[in-house]
């Protein structure tokens, strides 16, 4: 009897470790190609080829980049504080990786014996706990600032983490829409209960929160036209001026994780997650394409934008946060509470 | 047996951290391990299944208090504060308060007895999720104190706006 629990324990385990790493490589490969997609996408808008040298249409340049990066020598400087400079990348990425544990990739179904379902953690405050981790990645950000002990790098760190918080209450205030019409902040039920809906997205109500969550997942995510904290003409990369070899790898990758983490997020809200396009169901086989081509969609936006804009001014990036970004998402909320009243 | 074995390492990790947080000569460094300590609260929140606690601790304290606090430290000078001497010369009548209140906490904890059991028990704080819970006593039962603890809140954001604005005409 107890033997039998013990084994069922282990059993347990083994399939979360099982499925946390087939997660993490799934992921972490995406994230490896988003940079390939967001090279060749600038490329071709800006009428050239991007990289071309490394297998057909260079598929394998983020390998190449990523062996590369690997390879490199890591550099610490002289005066930098060495244990928060080592401590810094671990922070951002780590932070970045733990919040795809509480996103849903497809719905759960039974196969065979086994239960298969498309989240991680299915926990009751998955949109608090991406909130948290995203603020978790600030700390990354302003230690590396601090810890290089380079001008640049200090002020990189300090506009990041600056942007970071004003916009993280736009965006979670743009959010609160979502959890008034769906009843929940665990994103497998609000997926659930954007399905049942007659306009099946929450887009549809909420196209004012969508707006200020887009703009705000922009600037979570240090992306053009909020990129501030790396400009490359003032600051020369911003706060990882200092970094080299992997651990500018790391920055690397939290930052392109954190814009498929933002896609996934705003997939999962306004987009109706892993539920296909209402009439088109037909056309991809099963619920985890459709989730990939609503990321991919959004990520592609995110490229359009950067293409498209040139990069604000500090002062311009603080006023839009706070005298238009969280009023409008305050206003949403109002809104959405009267309709609520008025049409329960 | 897991669930004690946890508490007892975040509550050693929690008092250790505490000490290096108040020992440490560079303020940057006393504040990223109280961020650490944050953590490990949350943690313990987590295995009293108090989810949304664990989340506002590290949203709130983690990643809005701190922050700010991390802020004013970065933007002090360092150099002087490293070198002077890390304690003020009071200790004794430090180490004296604290042991008081040491000593009157624990009074308090051995004359403490548990209250009967409400109507939020573990099984319906799960059923109902625990956002629900909080939510909808929060809204109902506590509506007034929490309104005013928002008026309180607003009162000190619109005095801290007067303050730096009176600078700014000078």
């Amino acid at each position: 009897m107890e033997i039998a629990g013990a084994f069922d324990t282990f059993l347990n385990i083994l399939g979360i470790l099982i499925k946390m790493a087939v997660v993490i490589a799934i992921v972490m490969l995406h994230v490896a190609y988003a940079t390939w997609f967001e090279r060749k996408i600038i490329a071709h808008m800006q009428i050239r080829l991007g990289p071309m040298e490394v297998g057909w249409h260079g598929l394998l340049q983020p390998i190449a980049d990523g062996v590369k990066l690997l390879f490199k020598e890591d550099i610490i400087p002289a005066k930098a504080d060495r244990y928060v400079f080592m401590i810094a990348p671990l922070i951002c990425f780590f932070a970045a990786m733990s919040s795809v544990v509480v996103v849903p990739f497809f719905g759960s179904f039974t196969l065979g014996p086994f239960e298969v379902s498309g989240v991680l953690a299915n926990i009751n405050i998955g949109i608090l706990f991406i909130l948290a981790m995203s603020s978790l990645g600030a700390y990354g950000v302003i230690m590396a600032g601090w810890a290089s002990n380079s001008k640049y790098a200090f002020l990189g760190g300090l506009r990041s983490s600056a942007q970071v918080i004003s916009y993280e209450i736009a965006m979670g205030l743009s959010l609160v829409g979502v959890m008034m019409l769906s009843g929940s902040m665990n994103l497998t039920t609000i997926v659930e209960a954007q399905a049942a809906t007659g306009y099946k997205w929450y887009v549809v109500p909420q196209f004012i929160a969508f707006a200020v969550f887009c703009v705000s997942a922009l600037a979570e995510t240090n992306r053009t036209p909020f990129d501030l904290p790396e400009a490359e003409s003032e600051l020369v990369a911003g706060y990882f001026t200092e970094y080299s070899g992997f651990r500018f790898a790391l920055f690397f990758l939290a930052e392109y994780l954190g814009m498929i983490i933002m896609a996934s997020f705003g997939t999962i809200c306004f987009l109706g997650g892993w539920q296909p396009v209402p009439g088109l169901g037909w056309l991809l086989p099963s619920g985890v394409w459709w989730f990939l081509v609503k990321v991919y969609a959004l990520f592609f936006m995110y490229v359009w934008v950067r293409t498209t804009l040139p990069r604000y001014r500090y002062d311009q990036l603080m006023a839009l946060g706070w005298k238009f970004l969280i009023p409008l998402a305050l206003f949403n909320i109002f809104a959405t509470g009267m309709w609520k009243v008025l049409f329960p | 047996m897991l669930p004690e074995l946890l508490f007892f390492y975040f509550a050693i990790a929690i008092t250790g951290l505490s000490l290096l947080v108040v020992t440490r000569r560079n303020p940057v460094h006393s504040v990223l391990w109280m961020l650490l300590l944050f953590f490990h609260i949350a943690a313990l929140y987590v295995l009293l299944n108090a989810e949304l606690m664990a989340a506002v601790q590290v949203i709130v304290y983690a990643g809005a208090i701190l922050v700010l606090f991390l802020f004013v430290v970065l933007l002090l000078d360092l150099k002087k504060e490293v070198e002077d001497e890390p304690y003020v010369d009071g200790w004794p009548v430090g180490i004296a308060l604290a042991l008081a209140l040491f000593l009157s906490i624990g009074v308090t904890i051995h004359a403490l007895e548990p209250a009967a059991p409400g109507a939020y028990t573990v099984a319906k704080i799960q059923s109902l999720t625990h956002p629900v819970a909080v939510g909808e006593k929060l809204y109902t039962e506590f509506l007034f104190p929490f309104e005013v603890v928002s008026m309180v809140l607003l009162v000190a954001v619109v005095g801290a706006i007067v303050l730096a604005k009176r600078k700014l005409k000078e």
